[in-house]
């Protein structure tokens, strides 16, 4: 059951970033959320064109800045300071949530807490009863973009499974998930379960789904 | 002759009621109304009811208490209307000690809020939220097969606002992502002060170039804030 088998390794967060670019195709308007998600930027080759949207009014936003030519009027969702590439935009907050809430991304890339097989997200709270509420935008985001991929760790660091049959924390939304990345396989949502798409070389099918809650179903 | 311009901070913030709902325009640092903020906590009102993006980082030790955690140390704020209250900062414990209300909004919904109230839109449905905590005690109705959540209007007495630049009008023009929140609160305040960078002569902020139109505005203050500083 651990992860230190020797026959497969697990993606880092980089090596998940990755993953996730590679199906992100030229012409997309994606907005990227906080963590692993941001991280898939440095790995959309420059060639191709991808628009990224930050909720706080940025579409076209480019990488970080190098360090001399910081604009500290330029900041992400994240609050750190980047840059706009050419045929970049700004727009106010009702105009930026209205290219989320009006269906107008592509594709969000979220990071998660748990995964419900029905597609279910939470990953803004892991108690009801927190007095620290985080929402932020993920709620619209996960309502309103065409897709949402989820890409988060396969299971919680103590080893429990993060895909559920439900999920136990706060829900985002429901029904909203696609297709989930993990450091161990790509599984997409289907009407009927969860169908697994990929996975790191060397793991089994069956060495998946013991760290799998839901039940999975072969590709 | 129009001239929204005051002249000093207490005839920007005279009259602000306590009991008074607050909107306040900024994320992160940046298009954040420092000053009129430090303007409000000398000024005095109590009992607010403050409508901002987030509720102010986790302090650290060493670090002054600023901005939103000093309002809300010093028990002015009745309530926040916010998208993020971090666990262990000052409006945290608040709420924590029973001391101070939250209302978490999804971002979206909170813009779409305080768009409708300047619009003259009383209340709207959004899926956004449905079947989530955030619901709950809302009314629910299904449309296009969705379950959709009722969410009022969010308008308030007072907006405050950060330009780039502004004329006697009232116009304003706004840095990069220093827009944000700007122009719908100002939309959605009965009392719109501004707080900003660079004064223009009327004429000199071109038609095309003007985001916020001066029918938004009360009262601009020339406050030459500098550059937003880095998160703390």
């Amino acid at each position: 059951m651990s992860d230190n088998a020797k026959d497969f390794t697990p993606l880092g967060r980089t090596g998940m970033a990755a993953r996730v670019a590679q199906d992100i195709p030229a012409g997309w308007y994606v907005n990227l959320g906080i963590g692993i998600p941001t991280l898939v930027a440095d790995h959309v080759p420059p060639e191709r064109e991808v628009v990224l949207h930050s909720e706080n009014g940025i579409l076209g936003m480019g990488p970080a800045p190098e360090p001399h030519r910081e604009n500290p009027w330029l900041v992400n969702a994240s609050t750190q300071r980047v840059t706009i590439r050419p045929g970049g935009s700004y727009v106010d907050h009702a105009s930026s949530f209205a290219i989320v809430r009006g269906g107008h991304l592509d594709l969000c890339v979220l990071g998660g807490f748990q995964v419900a097989r029905n597609g279910d997200l939470a990953n803004w709270s892991q108690s009801a009863s927190d007095v620290g509420r985080q929402i932020g935008g993920a709620m619209d985001l996960a309502v309103g973009a065409k897709r949402v991929w989820v890409v988060m760790e396969h299971v919680t660091k103590d080893g429990r499974p993060r895909i559920l049959e439900r999920c136990t924390y706060p829900l985002t939304a429901a029904r909203c998930v696609s297709r989930i990345y993990t450091n161990l396989a790509v599984l997409d949502v289907i009407p009927d379960g969860l169908a697994v798409v990929d996975m790191v070389e060397g793991l089994s099918f069956d060495d998946l789904q013991a760290r799998t809650e839901a039940t999975l179903r072969r590709a | 002759m129009i001239d929204k311009f005051v002249r000093s901070m207490a005839e920007a913030m005279n009259g602000i009621r306590d009991g008074s709902t607050i909107l306040m325009a900024g994320f992160g640092e940046v298009g954040a109304p420092h000053a009129l903020l430090d303007g409000l906590i000398e000024q005095g009102a109590t009992g607010l009811t403050i409508v901002l993006n987030a509720a102010g980082r986790v302090q650290k030790p060493d670090e002054p208490i600023q901005g939103i955690a000093r309002l809300v140390e010093l028990g002015r704020v009745r309530k926040v209307v916010t998208t993020f209250l971090r666990s262990g900062s000052v409006a945290a414990d608040a709420v924590k000690a029973g001391r101070m209300e939250a209302e978490i909004v999804p971002q979206g919904t909170l813009a779409e809020r305080i768009r409708a109230a300047g619009a003259g839109v009383p209340a709207f449905f959004t899926p956004t939220g449905a079947g989530t905590l955030v619901a709950e005690g809302k009314e629910v109705r299904d449309y296009g097969g969705r379950p959709c959540v009722l969410e009022l209007a969010l308008p308030g007495d007072v907006a405050l606002i950060e330009a780039w630049a502004a004329d006697r009008w009232g116009n304003l023009t706004y840095r990069d992502s220093g827009r944000n929140f700007n122009p719908i609160m100002a939309m959605a305040g009965r009392l719109t002060i501004v707080q900003t960078h660079h004064v223009c002569d009327l004429g000199q902020l071109a038609a095309n170039e003007i985001v916020t139109p001066g029918i938004f505005v009360d009262r601009v203050l020339h406050v030459a804030a500098g550059d937003p500083k880095l998160p703390r």
